[in-house]
This record gives structure tokens, sequence and C-alpha cells, in this order.
């Protein structure tokens, strides 16, 4: 057996780690955080730059809108409240308001082109109002009181207070930062290769190079590409990439003042269909330039932008909002939601990989769902009674699906 | 006074027939184009030719127009645009659709020496070409000219002649088409053709498309969008400025070398009555000879190299002896002149209220940093500034070319398409040509533009290319000689030194040095990308052009790793109205 090298796995501290987090989007890093605050060692790894993969290809959406009632709508909620604890810490650590993360409840609009969405809008609304969600009805009357410039004819819209947004790459490294201070290691390009094993049990990383770091938990937390880390524990997870398209344009004086989107996103977010999905999804970013979305194709990580999609997307995004036609383009992202088939994260420890955390397969939610997934993992790690239902995200739950 | 005149801030300027508004408003002596959203600073011309967007003016009520590349027109109404302004109703802006699909053998993009070259060579191929250029006229930077033609600013004028004559004599028999003032933003490489996505620019309301003739305002009148399905394409975009932030350097007055070049080949407007050239290369002599035979006192050239590079390198140099004599026939004329051209020297700042009224400048020591205590301030009105150029790569990475960083390719040790000797890339195709291959000047641009032309349109028939031996051993030649040049002329570390918290590094995001050096060293960028979507240094207008080259250094300044020729991607390679994406006659079904 070859010797444990200690590479910078040991915390400020001089300890070695009591977790590593393998991947340093705002998932893992949301996992640092709580897990640092909860008194833990932890050594967060990555193959690429912090936020380099789903993070900083998305639009940093903090939505309860999108999630009709059901599981992840009250790990949505979960969430919400403990990224008010987080931006609180982050406010006090960075002494910027709510921790320079550009977080913003803007709060969301739902809108419907014809009488016959608004009354399904209406319905999910009620359902989501049964879970604690703030959905106030819009009749077509008051939608230019919202939204000045959105098309005239809607038919009516949803409105959704506790929608927000933020800047996902600076809540990223802002959040890692705060877990530095707390101690923790994050060691950016570095890839894992191996997992350290006894038996079943996972008990540390192996990096390319050789190097290995030990420690008791291992989280996953590697976004599109959890499911090869998990294969590297021998254990299958089924989380797949859905790729999505967001245009960017000028910098504009205040347009759009929120999320604002087409009924028919709600349809495609939990769709399986293969091909282009699109429907509009137009906002404004306090820099001034606006993001429209969204677009969702099953087609593996090929990094393409199609000219096909950003045409679709710019089409859909004038017909709610007419004023952009004259509005430019300067520039399109793309980005990989880690999917799994029932579109549900997995967060919990594996029972066929014990010391294996997961914390994945977010989707489009993972900005949302990081501080609660982080709130999960660390009550995980220390022992804590979980303060959400983990069962409906257990990672065996796809067993014998395959 | 006859001659035609527009208003600004309600000012009457006089113009010249084929005059940009911005060149107008510089010779009427007003420097402030536009002020920025977030701290309400002055702006002017910079860049010059398009890429920055940094003097965005308000034309007949309709925002976001470049100055520097809008041509003047009678009666017109220009404002300072201050901040962000509102997108005009497409209706006003004269929105023409709808699309137009052209299909041709070989598309080349790029009007400059190499596509020239290019395309003339296609044609003379036997392929039929057409030729897209962003300009309203064909010459690139090189020979960048007004309506009045070329003159006593430009040099090869008989290479340029025979290249016009060539792409004229194609055009006349139908087998070339010569498209201005057509912005390509996309390079769709699919199934055995390429397909290049543009607009043109159109008139105002109602106005027909824009060409030789004036009108078609690049940015407030309408656009149209034009794709053209092709089998080949030659990417032939040339460069922009390198350029590098000092304290002052977003002053109205301080100008991009090539801008101030712009003004006199194009406009024949001085960047200002007494000018500060600096930087390093060559093209400073050539600018700084330029501006003082059209009459600027030129303060004095401060060239941060020493010439050591030339010295060891003489063998290389001495094989391209026009270069050599052009050299000398500058230095001739500074010295006839009285010009000063201060060796080992860098620009450390610019001051002035509102516009530049001195520039800073510093010694280097042999190491290129900065000798304490040795600035001193030199009264100026106008600064060029340059540190080489930086290819403008984003086609050819939209086509799935090949990037490569090399240290020969520029001082910077910019990015270049890799690329066979015949401008031939890795995609089926496509093919490369002049800058985008690696910076070596307009000789350079014309040979790889041969080279190109007839590889692209050999591939069009399905036969080998059979390049000429003496062209591939010119092209051997030449890219030696830019290796040299390059060496010869590095970025000197000074610059780095010169920098306070407060400079901004990013025009248009307004970005300060202080908080590209936070990201990377309390929020833990490693790379230029990281640190740009943390510090949005890069995201504006200009989407990194202009400063890309800066964060790539200042990033590995303060990580202590080797900057690496950071190339962004950019799937819009131009700004381009959400209008022009909606004509679905745009988008030609696969064939």
């Amino acid at each position: 057996m070859s010797t444990t090298t200690a590479v910078g796995g040991s915390s400020a501290w001089g300890r070695a780690p009591d977790v590593v987090i393998v991947g340093a989007g705002v998932v893992g890093a949301a996992c640092a955080l709580a897990a640092s605050r909860a008194g833990l060692a932890v050594t967060v790894v990555d193959r690429g730059p912090l936020a380099g993969g789903t993070s900083s290809g998305g639009e940093g959406n903090l939505l309860v809108s999108d999630k009709p009632a059901g599981p992840e709508l009250l790990l949505a909620l979960h969430s919400l409240g403990h990224w008010q604890d987080v931006a609180a810490h982050l406010e006090e650590v960075t002494g910027h308001p709510l921790g320079g993360i550009e977080l913003e409840h803007k709060g969301g609009l739902m809108v419907a082109s014809r009488p016959e969405t608004v009354a399904v809008l209406d319905r999910i609304a009620d359902g989501q109002r049964a879970l604690g969600v703030e959905a106030i009805q819009v009749g077509p009357e008051s939608l230019p009181d919202l939204e000045p410039h959105l098309a005239p004819g809607l038919a009516g819209g949803v409105l959704y207070p506790q929608d927000g947004q933020l800047q996902p790459v600076l809540a990223t490294a802002t959040l890692l930062a705060a877990a530095r201070r707390l101690g923790a290691v994050v060691r950016t390009e570095v890839e894992v290769t191996g997992l350290m094993r006894t038996g079943d049990r996972v008990r540390g990383v192996i990096l390319a190079g050789g190097a290995r770091i030990e420690a008791s938990r291992v989280v996953n937390a590697a976004g599109p590409w959890a499911g090869q880390l998990a294969a590297l524990a021998g254990v299958h997870l089924p989380i797949l990439p859905r790729r999505g398209v967001v245009l960017v344009t000028q910098p504009l004086p205040p347009l759009v003042r929120r999320k604002v989107y087409a009924a028919e996103y709600v349809s495609n977010v939990a769709s399986d269909s293969a091909g282009l999905e699109s429907s509009a999804v137009v906002e404004g970013t306090p820099s001034g330039t606006i993001l429209i979305g969204a677009s969702r194709e099953r087609v593996g990580f090929d990094p393409a932008i199609p000219t096909a999609v950003v045409r679709r997307l710019a089409a859909q995004a004038v017909e709610l909002f007419p004023v952009l036609a004259g509005a430019r383009l300067l520039r399109t992202y793309r980005g990989y939601r880690p999917y799994t088939p029932d579109h549900l994260p997995v967060i919990g420890e594996d029972p066929r990989a014990p010391g294996l955390i997961h914390a994945c397969g977010h989707e489009g939610a993972g900005i949302v769902l990081a501080a609660g997934t982080g709130q999960l993992v660390a009550e995980l790690l220390t022992g804590a009674p979980p303060s959400a239902d983990l069962g409906p995200l257990g990672p065996a739950r796809f067993e014998g699906a395959a | 006074m006859s001659g035609q005149s527009f208003t600004f801030e309600g000012r009457s300027v006089p113009f010249r027939p084929g005059q940009s508004v911005g060149a107008a408003v510089w010779a009427a002596g007003d420097r402030t184009l536009r002020t920025t959203r977030g701290e309400a600073d002055p702006r002017g011309l910079f860049c010059g030719i398009g890429i920055c967007h940094d003097c965005l003016v308000v034309i007949d009520d309709v925002g976001d127009q470049r100055a520097c590349i809008t041509p003047a027109e009678e009666g017109m109404v220009v404002r300072v645009q201050q901040g962000a302004v509102p997108p005009p109703a497409v209706a006003a802006a004269g929105h023409v659709g709808p699309g137009e699909l052209l299909t041709t053998e070989v598309v080349v993009i790029g009007g400059g020496p190499a596509g020239m070259a290019a395309a003339a060579a296609a044609t003379a191929g036997g392929a039929k070409v057409v030729l897209l250029d962003a300009e309203a006229r064909v010459g690139g930077q090189y020979w960048r000219h007004g309506p009045h033609g070329l003159g006593a600013q430009h040099h090869a004028v008989e290479a340029f002649t025979a290249l016009r004559t060539a792409v004229d004599g194609a055009a006349a028999i139908g087998l070339l088409t010569h498209r201005p003032r057509h912005r390509v933003w996309r390079v769709d490489p699919e199934g055995g053709r390429v397909v290049v996505h543009a607009v043109q620019a159109c008139g105002g309301a109602g106005g027909e498309a824009g060409g030789e003739a004036g009108g078609g305002r690049p940015d407030g009148g309408g656009e149209r969008p034009v794709t053209v399905a092709a089998t080949a394409v030659v990417i032939a975009t040339g460069a922009h400025d390198t350029v590098l932030p000092f304290p002052g350097w977003d002053l109205p007055g301080v100008l991009a070398a090539g801008g101030a070049q712009a003004l006199l080949k194009e406009h024949q407007v001085l960047p200002g009555r007494r000018v500060v050239v600096a930087g390093t290369g060559p093209f400073l002599l050539s600018l700084a000879a330029g501006l003082a035979q059209a009459g600027a006192e030129v303060a004095a050239v401060f060239e941060a190299g020493d010439g050591r590079g030339w010295a060891r390198r003489w063998r290389s140099a001495t094989a391209v002896p026009r270069a050599l004599i052009e050299g000398a026939q500058y230095a001739a004329t500074l010295a006839r002149q009285r010009i000063p051209v201060r060796a080992r020297h860098i620009v450390v700042a610019a001051r002035g209220r509102d516009r530049l009224e001195a520039v800073e400048v510093a010694r280097l020591t042999g190491e290129g940093r900065l000798v304490p205590g040795s600035a001193r301030w030199v009264r100026a009105d106008a600064l060029a500034v340059g540190w080489g150029f930086t290819p403008r790569l984003e086609l050819a990475q939209q086509a799935g070319c090949t990037l490569g960083v090399s240290h020969a390719i520029g001082p910077a040790g910019a990015a270049a398409v890799v690329a066979d000797a015949e401008g031939r890339t890795g995609v089926p195709g496509v093919y490369v040509a002049g800058e985008v291959g690696g910076i070596g000047g307009a000789p350079l641009a014309q040979v790889t533009g041969r080279l190109a032309g007839s590889a692209a349109a050999a591939w069009v028939r399905g036969v080998p290319s059979a390049p000429d031996g003496a062209e591939l051993a010119e092209r051997r030649r030449l890219s030696a000689f830019a290796a040299t040049m390059h060496a010869a002329h590095p970025v000197p570390p000074g610059w780095v030194e010169a920098l306070t918290p407060s400079t901004i590094v990013c025009r248009c995001e307004e970005v300060p040095a202080d908080r590209l050096r936070h990201v990377v060293r309390e929020l833990g960028a490693t790379d230029p990308r990281t640190a740009k979507l943390l510090s949005r240094c890069g995201m504006g207008w200009c989407q990194g052009r202009v400063c890309g080259t800066a964060v790539d250094r200042l990033v590995a300044d303060v990580t202590g790793r080797r900057p690496g020729g950071f190339v962004d991607a950019r799937p819009v390679a131009a700004p381009v109205r959400l209008a022009s994406l909606l004509d679905p006659a745009d988008t030609p079904r696969p064939s």
C-alpha cells in the first residue's frame, strides 16, 4: 500500500480534513461554508477554476415560482431561508451588504398569453400557496404597472415576490472565501482521479499525479460530472447534462424590473423531451444587461451554442418585451444543468459507498438549492437531525431503474 | 461656410463628405462624446475603428451610435450620450427586412490587405467569391482611406491599386461580389459548407443599403440580416491595437495608436495639435512621421524598447530590406522635423480636466522597470499609444479553429489561429489569412491572403492546391521578420508598476485595478475568465477586446503564473440587434 501524502489536505489548524468536497461550484461552496461553520475541517478540490462549470453557465436564479407543489419546492423554501442566514454571515464577514453577491429578491412574474393558460397558472399557484409560497394573481390590467414594457394583450399572470437572483460566480467565490476564513482549504485545478476506499467505504480522494487526501467523508458536488465521480466509487448515479443557452444584451437603463417569463417555462422544466425546448425568460441585472433564456437540450457535453437556438431565444424575448427588438446582443453563453430522471437532486450518504455523500443533480435550481443543500450536508456530516425531508432525495432511489 | 454641417450639443459642426461624426466633432475641438454609466466620466474617441464603443453618441434621438465609424450627414442632431439609453424602436432605427441569402463558393471576411489578396487569388483560381467587409471601402486598417482615396500617409499604394483593380475586375465579370458595411457576427461550419451570418448597415428610416456613396449608419441606421452560404471561407479579420492601462488613459485625447492613424488616414483630422506617440513597435515611427507630415506638432515618440532586440537579430531583420528602408525613411522624417525619439521610455500617467493636457513619462531600466524619480510631464493635447496589435480571432474561434499561443506572434504573447502555410485550419473549408494567423504586417498579410485564397479555390474545385514555391519562401521570410520584430519590442513590466489602485482597467465597465486584484487575491480567481466573471472586466460593450491583454497579464502578475494569451470565446462577434435575429428567411435550410 502506498503512503498517504498530505498535499494541502491539512487545514489551517494543521488537522487532516474531516471532509473533502469535490466541486468548487455554488453547491460545493455552500457545503464548504456550512461544514466549516459547523466546526469541521474542510478541503475543497476542483479540476477547474472555482465556479467553472454549471455555476457560471446560468442566470443565478433563486426561484420558487417555477416549482409546482412537491419535494423540490419544499427544498427551495427551506433553502431560501438558509440563503438569508448565509447572506447575513457573508455580510458580516465581507462588510458588504448581503456579501456583495448581487442578491436581490426582486420577484418573479409568470405571464400567460391565453386565458386557459392563466387558469393553469392559478391552479399551480394554489398548490404552491398551500406550501407557503407567496403567489399573487395579476390581472391583465395590472401587468403594465408591474412591467411597463411587457407586450400588450397578455391574459394575466402570477407574481412571486420571493423569487430572486444573485450573481452566481460572485456568490460561489464569496462562499469559498468565507469558508477559507474558517480554515477551509480550497484547491482548484486539481483533478480527482480516484477515491481511496476500504471495502465499500470511501475514505479520501486520489488526485491526478497520485497524491491523496484522506478524509472520513467525501462530498460529491461535481455537478453534471457527479455521475463520473460516483463511478469512481463503483456506484451508478444517473446524472446527465442538459444544455441551456443564455443571451446577454448591451447595458440598458432599467427596462425589466423582475424576472419575467412565459408560462410554457414550467412545462419545459419538467419535460423529458430530448429536443430543443425554449420559452422566454427575461430579466435585468444590476449591471444593466438583460439576460434572456431559457433553452433546454439534452445533447451531452456539446459545447456549441447553436445559431438556431440564439435566434429562437431572441424571438421569444422580443415577443414578451417588444422594446428589446432594438437592443443589441453582446454575448451568449451556455451551461450544463445536471439532471436526474425524476428531476430531483441527490442529497445523502450513499448506502452503497459509505462515506460518500452526494450533493448533486440540482438541474437548473442549483443556485436556489445551494444554501439548503449545504445545511443538509453539514447536518449529515455532524450527525445532526436533518432539517428537511431527505426521503425523496436518496442516492439509491434509481437502483433497478437502469 | 458653404459646406455641410450637423449640430453637436446645439453647435454647428462642419464636415467633409465621408468624415465620421467623431472625426468632425474632434476637428471642431470637442472631445467628450459620452459620459460613463458609473462615474459619469467623460470619454472620447479611443480605438477609432468601432471596437471599443467608448465614443457612443445620440444621433437624431437614437443612442449607442459609435461616433468613430458613423458617417456624418447633413442636418444630424448629435448629442453626448449620458450613461445607458433605451433602445430605439426598430422602425425608428430603419430596420430593413427581410433578410438576404447569398450562396457562393468562397466567402472572404475582411477587406484589408489579406482579404483583398485572398479574394483576388480565389477568383483567379476560378472560384465565385463574396467579399464581406465591415468598412465602407476596401483597404482595411493599413490602407484605410476616405472618399478621396489614398494619400501621402499611405504606403505601398501600388500594391493597393493592383489589388483594387483585381477585385473590381472580378466584380465586373460577375465572379466577385463586394459587400461593404457588412458586420459578420457568426460563422457556422455545417455539413460540408460554411454559413456566415452578417448584418448590413442600412440608411436611416426607409433608407437604402449602405455603400461606397455613404449612408448606411453602422449603428443608428437599420440593419439588414445577410447570410452567406459558401463552400469555403477565408477569415481575414485583421487586428486591432493592443493597449494597456495607465492612470488617466480614459481621458478624452488619449487614443489608441491605430485610432489616431484612422483619424489621419480616413478623415484627415489631426488627433491634436501637440501629440505624444508612445508604446512600442515600428508602427509608432510610421504614425509619428504621418502626423508630422500632416502638420501636427509631435512632442516626442516614447519607445519602450531600445533597439538591442534588433541588433541581436540582425540577420532576419536584413532579410526584409523593404522594411528597413521604410524604417529609415520614418526616422529621417522625424529627424528632419526635429522630433525626439526616446528609447526606454514609457507613459505612466495622463492628466487633464475632462481632456488630456499633459502626459507623464518615465525612463525604463534595461529590464523594462520604471526608473525611480525619472518621471516628467510633457504638455500634449493628444496621446497615441500602442503596444502592437491583437488578432481578431472570434470568427475563427466560432468556426472551431485551434488557437495557439506564441510569443512569436505579438509583443504581448498573443494567440493566433493555428494553420498551415496556405492558411488551412483544422476545420475543413475554413482558411485564415493575415493577422489572425499571427501579427506580421501588410506584406505578410498579402502573401498569406494569396496562398489562402488559392487554396480555398482549389478546395472548392476539389483539386489539390499548388502553392507557389516563391510565395511560400516569401511567407517564411516575412514571418521570421515578424518574429524578430515582436521579440525586439516586448511589453516591459514597468506598465504594471505605473498602475494605481483606482486606475481603470476595463473602460466599459469602469473596473479599477484594485477590484481586479481583489478578485484574484481575495476571491480565488486563478485565471482571466474567472477574474472577468468576478470583476466584470471584459463584460461590457467591447467584450474585453480592449482590456483583455491587460487582464490576462494582471491576473498572471498576481498569481505568479505566465500570461496565457487568454482569448475569451465570443459567440457573438459583433453586437447585433435582436430584431436582426428574428427573420426566418435569414436561416438557410440545410442543402
